[in-house]
């Protein structure tokens, strides 16, 4: 029996009169690769945050790397790692510079952090960028890098939210390279995605229609279920019911 | 302790590299000083003026003599008919015309009584009437130099002497109000953009998943401008007293015990603006607008308080650097100690208590 890292149950969270995560239940095992997708407005980024410990949810259970949700948010800060859709290392400071930041708050000794980055620049390629400022780097270098520090303290999960945005197909390939890396050394990997091609990498893939989970299984299984050729349709089979206006959440 | 220092770090670079940042930082407390010290005076040096001596004797050329000797006028023209005076206020030159009656001296010395007529371009008011008082001391002056054993069986003395500021020197009114503006400024502004500026890039988001103390955050966020505060303090206050002649009185200790706590009260506005504002510019207009303005014209230090309308004068309890104002007056010009400033201590320090509080408490509520 493998070793559930999230469980949550009817995990709800509204905003006044709008329910904007419905009452959601699922588990995620340790070192599964697990798609959270949805159509924007869905509810999967407040989702995340409740998950994340950055919102507190309005009713459900929850417990993340065997930390319970309301009472334990230290507790699965210690143990998750998070990257958003927006790129979240400091422009202004150097790659090494935001390693050692990182690993600073996360509490790594010295020898740790230098050991990491120098173990983390060799396999990222980027020796001669090093002492760089992560501002002057391309996209596709400061996503890797960011996915790299956001595992730097090994977590038990890394939440991913929506962390291929806007980058090319070539760099999304060698980003998930990273991500099965890190899924084979036992990291649990939670993300969420706009692309459906990224959808069939995962393990498993929940689908979020209305702040509801509509659809819950392994990428072949929900292709079956649907009759459908690709994620791509599975997908709009299902979000073509939404109620929600997409701009709502 | 470690995880804080690491952060402490990260601030200084954010600070060091931001090239703006550090112009602004250091740019502007060196100009306003200047600025205010030099250009933004309420003393007249040097103006022209021009004099009309019908008399040519030797009390009005005494007199006149006294006037050319003196920093604050300039002798531009010796007049020789009445038509002239106006001739010469029109071409705008001239600021002020003295005119020597036929007879001056004989009227002074036989009649005791004897008239001297004095003009001014009053279109600039404060300037006539500053321009005139030069002159009447110039003439109460020479007047006392003629008879030193009053002749007169009545009459009265008036002693004036200038407390704390004997020359008038406009400096000691201007400088402890720039301090309490760059302080201000560099501090709100400053502290403000920056969580702000974290919460824009996202990466406030990610400090606030991370294990770190919030409260640590913050806190590390204030540390290098208090430092550099208290740099720039140094800097207004070595600029201040070698270049524009500002007394330091009293003691610097306290000077600079009472300049930490108001730095430290403009950090926790600046807090309480970043907790509020969910962009730089929001965030840099508030600070701007709300803060500036305000310091301008409720410090007293350009607009007397006394001379305002009630609600103008209530409103401006509220502005700390009023109060920070009466206190740096009080030590550096006055020379007084801490028992004549603790009440404005204790405002100050009440302000500061209220605005930690109110943005710590707005802090905690978690990014929704």
């Amino acid at each position: 029996m493998q070793e559930i890292v999230i469980k949550t149950e009817q995990l709800t969270k509204r905003f006044g009169d709008f329910t904007a995560v419905d009452g959601i239940s699922f588990s995620v095992g340790a070192g599964e690769i697990f798609g959270f997708l949805g159509a924007n407005g869905a509810g999967k980024t407040t989702a995340m945050r409740m998950l994340c410990g950055l919102s507190a949810p309005s009713s459900g259970a929850a417990t993340i790397a065997g930390f319970d949700i309301y009472t334990g948010t230290e507790g699965i800060k210690r143990n998750i790692g998070y990257m958003s859709q927006k790129f979240s290392l400091y422009e202004d400071l150097t790659v090494l510079e935001n390693i050692r930041l990182f690993g600073g708050i996360y509490g790594l000794r010295d020898r740790q952090i230098k050991d990491k980055s120098e173990e983390l620049i060799g396999s990222l390629g980027m020796g001669r960028e090093a002492k760089k400022l992560v501002g002057s780097l391309p996209l596709g270098w400061k996503q890797k890098l960011a996915f790299s520090v956001a595992i730097l303290h090994t977590p038990r999960i890394v939440f991913l939210d929506e962390p291929t945005g806007g980058v090319d197909p070539v760099t999304r390939r060698q980003f998930w390279d990273l991500i099965y890396a890190a899924a084979a050394s036992g990291i649990t990997i939670f993300v969420t995605t706009h692309y459906m091609d990224e959808a069939e990498y995962c393990g498993r893939v929940s689908m979020m229609v209305d702040g509801v989970i509509k659809a819950l299984d392994t990428p072949s299984q929900l292709k079956q279920q649907f009759a459908a050729g690709s994620m791509d349709e599975v997908f709009f089979e299902l979000a073509r019911n939404s109620k929600r206006k997409a701009d709502q959440a | 302790m470690k995880q804080f220092l690491t952060f402490v770090r990260k601030e200084f670079y954010h600070v060091f590299r931001d090239r703006k940042t550090l112009l602004i930082l250091f740019g502007l407390p060196v100009a306003q000083i200047l600025l205010f010290g030099f250009a933004l005076t309420n003393e007249i040096r040097n103006a022209r003026i021009a004099v009309f001596d019908e008399a040519r004797d030797e009390a009005s050329a005494a007199i006149i003599s006294k006037i050319r000797a003196g920093k604050n006028f300039e002798v531009d023209r010796i007049l020789s008919s009445y038509r002239q005076i106006e001739a010469s206020f029109r071409e705008g030159k001239v600021k002020l015309v003295v005119v020597f009656p036929r007879n001056f001296r004989e009227d002074l010395l036989h009649r005791n009584k004897a008239q001297v007529q004095v003009l001014a371009d009053a279109s600039d008011p404060n300037t006539a009437s500053t321009l005139t008082g030069y002159i009447n001391s110039i003439l109460l002056d020479y007047q006392q130099s003629l008879s030193p054993a009053a002749a007169m069986p009545y009459r009265i003395v008036t002693q004036t002497r200038m407390l704390y500021n004997p020359e008038l020197k406009g400096a000691t009114n201007f400088v402890p109000g720039v301090m309490a503006l760059v302080l201000m400024l560099v501090c709100v502004l400053m502290t403000s953009v920056s969580i702000v500026r974290e919460k824009e890039n996202g990466t406030m988001e990610i400090l606030l998943v991370s294990p770190i103390n919030p409260f640590l955050v913050i806190i590390s966020k204030a540390i290098p401008y208090f430092l550099l505060s208290l740099v720039n303090l140094a800097v207004i206050l070595v600029l201040s007293v070698s270049l524009l002649d500002m007394p330091l009185n009293g003691s610097l200790l306290l000077l600079l015990a009472e300049s930490s706590l108001f730095i430290i009260t403009a950090l926790a506005l600046g807090l309480l603006i970043s907790n509020t504002t969910a962009s730089q510019q929001s965030a840099m207009l508030i600070a701007l607008m709300g803060m500036l303005i305000p310091t301008m014209m409720l410090t007293g230090f350009m607009f007397p308080l006394e001379n305002m309308p009630l609600p103008l004068q209530l409103i401006s309890n509220i502005v700390p650097s009023k109060w920070y104002y009466i206190i740096v007056k009080s030590i550096m010009i006055k020379g007084l100690g801490f028992s004549a400033i603790w009440k404005e201590t204790l405002v100050l320090l009440g302000m500061t208590a209220f605005l930690l509080l109110v943005s710590l408490k707005k802090f905690r509520i978690r990014l929704q």
